[in-house]
């Protein structure tokens, strides 16, 4: 039995230990915000929140998050307030959007961790999280914009 | 404009005046009636034709013919129709339209999202369909209000005739009892409130809060997963298969074979792929197993040394009977490339318990294909297959495949096993899974006259031809299959050079192939462009001089090209050790060039630092969208360039996931400026593709000035030269 809490609610989940949180997000619970790449690490778009890190739950199995918090896209801000996702939109960031997810939840670590990104932090945080459509240069705008909404105290958290 | 060439236009420019509102179908049939309407609603709606709903409650529903894939069509169609009803935009809701008749693209006879035709394409007929809903909803609210049609005008949803204001809401009922006339006036340019402005991605909401619906998410009520192992040798099939090791995983609920490998059935993906690889296979030996794409590189080398199939022949091409200044001569390789669109291929398929109809949830750029070839398989008529278009998770031309491989895959194992089934293809499958742009081969020759301009082009090139491999004749024009040569048998350098030759050896081979974003421009782009700058060089003159010299009578292309060299700096100082290359390239209509700006690091490494773009597509309907699609166009290019290979070794795909098929992350990109050439009458074209073509030739002219190297051959990884910063 894995006991934990997504976007704030507890959870007690009779699944394999060994299942990726992945799958329990996307095939237990039904969290379908958290989407599936690649399965070996190397795109990020898996990406979620432990306890506050930005892991990829492709690799994050059930029994490392047991009696932990995970944080998924659908729990990061109550109505799409947070300020990366305000400046997602400001910027016309996603195309087929299916990357991210994983890119803003990346994206919300970084900014916790350095509340004014130069262009080489968000080089070095970001490029494990890949796009195909290519709006790499939209995520870097839209994180300093991000940054400057946070400074402001606009939007959730 | 090179007269031998142009069926491929004609056959666009033909289309699109019969797509000049003609085609709409504005009455609807029952049945689609009944797939529009949504099954509580009253009975007061207005649906004026297949495009559109206007409801009670004034919201407007807009159904699209194309599919969204990341390139903006949910909002620039949209913008379509709001403008000619005057409609706010927050009132629309946007979804995909099933596939029906009534959504067949307005050049081809089939429903399909492709080469970049959507806007254009849909320009008259989405602008019709708006404007039919606003006559009938001014024309209910003149007779309610007993004013004049005339003395009525509409805005954000109103209608307006002197001091009283009748929200569109209120007229869907008696509007949808009037008859449109059959001739309707569109707005004015100087009218349009949407197209021409920058509009704010309508699908943005819930691609940054995790609640858009993909093919892959889609849910359900006993939904199993369902994963496949595909035989690993082209051309395999399974002789045998032992399942006890798979079934004994807790949570397995079926194994089953169908005609592509064996499927395993769970509730959740890891436990079905958990099981998939305890499965013990005995596959069949394969006729291919000592294929390998280093070998049909190696025999399609020596087939163009001989002339093929003549795609364009004019004046006299016989070199040895030229006195030459100076001749060029190089040989380009190309190898296949895949699409790799960040989600994984999948179907959810349900058939209903009577086995007579069935319904199906994907991303496809082609859900009329979809639904013939899921009506074949499953005995009944395509009417009774109800095609859900889900986001597609990135196309790239994947998700437009004639043989629907991970369609009929789906609808195999939901046949076989009786379930509700959703498939996912793990990325391995997706990589190995074939449907490549195929390799290519070219060889150029060009003999330059004593003032250094070409005067006798000879250029023979082999490769797949893709569309005459799915049996899509009518892009196969006198035995040419035109993916083989868009982009130089139309190139409009040839206007400028009184010899051509080009040929064609269609290739075959074990390997199925498919287009991939830009199509023959991945390859003839490259080789046009690339050859142009080394004749720029060898006759001693500047890259982007050289080539208005050659495109004087080509007016768009020149004014793409000065538009890129004006703007990047072009013959201005740069950083010590920045070096520029330039491309421009024709394609889907418009028009593209583009400045590479790039460094070489001490380990030799390429940095590419600045990308400047200039686009010409005729009107520019979005145009921040217009630049997002360059910037996606330009990475999708950069990441063709330095590292697109599939290659295939004794009957193997050697490629499995992002580690070994490689594409361009974040801190490769470059800084990317794009200008649009501003719209004055000219001819409309596409957008989606038309940033990749020029990228990987500027690239590479770029890395001739920073190395005096020539690089023929893509990707550049291959070519001692470090490709990424480590």
């Amino acid at each position: 039995m894995i006991k934990l809490t997504v976007n704030k609610q507890m959870y007690q989940l009779d699944v394999d230990p060994q299942m990726p949180m992945l799958w329990v997000l996307r095939d237990v619970l039904g969290l379908t915000g958290t989407k599936f790449g690649c399965a070996v690490a190397q795109c990020g778009a898996c990406t979620i929140h432990l306890n506050g890190e930005a892991v990829r739950s492709c690799v994050t199995r059930a029994e490392r998050a047991n009696g932990q918090h995970i944080t998924t896209i659908e729990g990061l801000s109550k109505d799409s307030s947070h300020p990366l996702q305000k400046a997602w939109l400001e910027f016309d960031v996603p195309q087929c959007g299916y990357c991210q997810s994983g890119q803003i939840m990346t994206a919300a670590v970084l900014l916790r961790e350095i509340p004014d990104p130069t262009d080489a932090d968000i080089d070095d945080a970001m490029s494990g999280n890949l796009c195909r459509c290519g709006t790499y240069q939209r995520i870097k705008k839209a994180i300093h914009r991000a940054a400057g909404l946070q400074k402001e105290g606009v939007g959730h958290e | 404009m090179n007269n031998l060439t142009t069926d491929r236009r004609s056959f666009l420019k033909s289309g699109a005046i019969l797509g000049g509102g003609l085609l709409i179908s504005f009455v609807i049939p029952p049945k689609l009636r009944g797939l529009l309407a949504s099954d509580t609603e009253s009975a007061a709606v207005l649906v004026p034709n297949a495009f559109l709903k206007v409801n009670a409650d004034n919201t407007i529903n807009i159904f699209l013919a194309h599919s969204e894939m990341g390139q903006g069509i949910w909002t620039s169609l949209s913008m379509l129709i709001a403008d000619e009803l005057d409609a706010n935009l927050k009132d629309i809701r946007v979804e995909h339209a099933p596939a029906a008749p009534e959504y067949k693209h307005t050049i081809v006879d089939f429903q399909i999202t492709g080469a970049s035709t959507t806007t254009y394409s849909e320009f008259d007929r989405y602008r019709y369909a708006g404007a039919t809903a606003r006559w009938l909803l001014v024309a209910a609210a003149a007779k309610k209000m007993g004013v004049g049609f005339s003395d009525c005008r509409t805005e954000n949803g109103f209608v307006i005739a002197g001091g009283k204001r009748i929200p569109y809401g209120e007229l869907v009922g008696p509007a949808a009892k009037l008859t449109p006339p059959a001739k309707i006036a569109l707005k004015k340019p100087e009218e349009w409130k949407y197209i021409g402005h920058n509009i704010r991605r309508l699908d943005g909401l819930p691609k940054v809060n995790g609640t858009a619906v993909f093919g892959i998410d889609v849910k359900g009520d006993d939904l199993l997963i369902a994963t496949v192992v595909h035989s690993q040798v082209i051309g395999s099939k399974i002789d045998s298969y032992d399942d006890s090791e798979a079934k004994k995983v807790p949570g397995i609920v079926a194994v089953l074979q169908v005609p592509t490998g064996i499927a395993v059935l769970a509730r959740d993906y890891y436990t079905a792929n958990k099981a998939k690889k305890l499965l013990k296979i005995n596959w069949s030996k394969s006729d291919y197993e000592t294929f390998s794409s280093q070998d049909l590189t190696e025999s399609s080398k020596l087939l163009v040394e001989a002339d093929g199939m003549p795609a364009v022949k004019k004046g006299n091409v016989d070199l040895a009977g030229f006195k030459a200044w100076k001749t060029v001569e190089s040989t380009y390789t190309f190898p296949y490339l895949t699409h790799v669109p960040m989600e994984p291929l999948n179907a959810t398929v349900k058939i209903s318990s009577d086995k007579k109809s069935c319904e199906i949830w994907t991303g496809t750029q082609l859900p009329g294909n979809e639904q013939a070839v899921a009506a074949k398989i499953l005995g009944i008529s395509p009417g009774q297959v109800k095609i859900h278009t889900t986001f597609l998770g990135g196309g790239f031309g994947r998700r437009v495949n004639p043989q629907s491989d991970w369609v009929t895959e789906a609808v195999e194992i939901a046949k076989a096993s009786g379930r509700f089934i959703k498939m996912i293809w793990a990325r391995e499958d997706d990589i190995k899974g074939q449907y490549y742009r195929p390799q290519y081969v070219h060889k150029v020759k060009v003999a330059l006259n004593e003032k250094g301009l070409p005067e006798v082009w000879h250029h023979n090139l082999a490769g797949q031809a893709i569309y005459q491999e799915h049996g899509w004749v009518f892009n196969v024009k006198n035995g040419i299959d035109q993916s083989s040569v868009e982009g130089m048998a139309d190139s409009q350098y040839l206007d400028a050079i009184p010899n051509v030759f080009m040929g064609v050896h269609t290739t075959k081979s074990p390997v199925s192939v498919l287009w991939l974003r830009s199509v023959g421009h991945t390859h003839t782009a490259f080789v046009m462009e690339t050859m142009i700058d080394q004749l720029a060089q060898v006759a001693g003159k500047d890259a982007v001089e050289y080539r208005r010299l050659l495109l004087s009578e080509s007016p768009r292309s020149l004014a793409v090209l000065n538009l890129a060299a004006e703007k990047s700096g072009w013959g201005k100082p740069l950083p010590e050790g920045h070096y520029q290359g330039v491309a421009v390239q024709a394609s889907f209509k418009s028009y593209v060039a583009q400045v590479v700006e790039v460094s070489l690091d001490q380990a030799n490494n390429i940095i590419v630092h600045k990308v400047t773009c200039a686009i010409d597509c005729g009107l520019n309907v979005n145009p921040e969208n217009i630049k997002s699609q360059m910037e996606s166009g330009i990475v999708f290019g950069l990441s063709m360039a330095k590292y697109g290979e599939v290659t295939i070794t004794r009957g193997r795909v050697d490629q499995n996931n992002f580690y070994d098929y490689k594409i361009v992350r974040m801190n490769e990109t470059p800084v990317m400026d794009v200008y649009l050439v501003p719209y004055t009458g000219q001819e409309m074209g596409g957008v989606g593709e038309t940033a990749v073509p020029p990228l990987a030739p500027a690239l590479a002219n770029a890395l001739f000035k920073a190395t005096g190297r020539r690089f023929h051959s893509l990707p550049l990884m291959n070519q001692f030269i470090n490709t990424t910063k480590s």
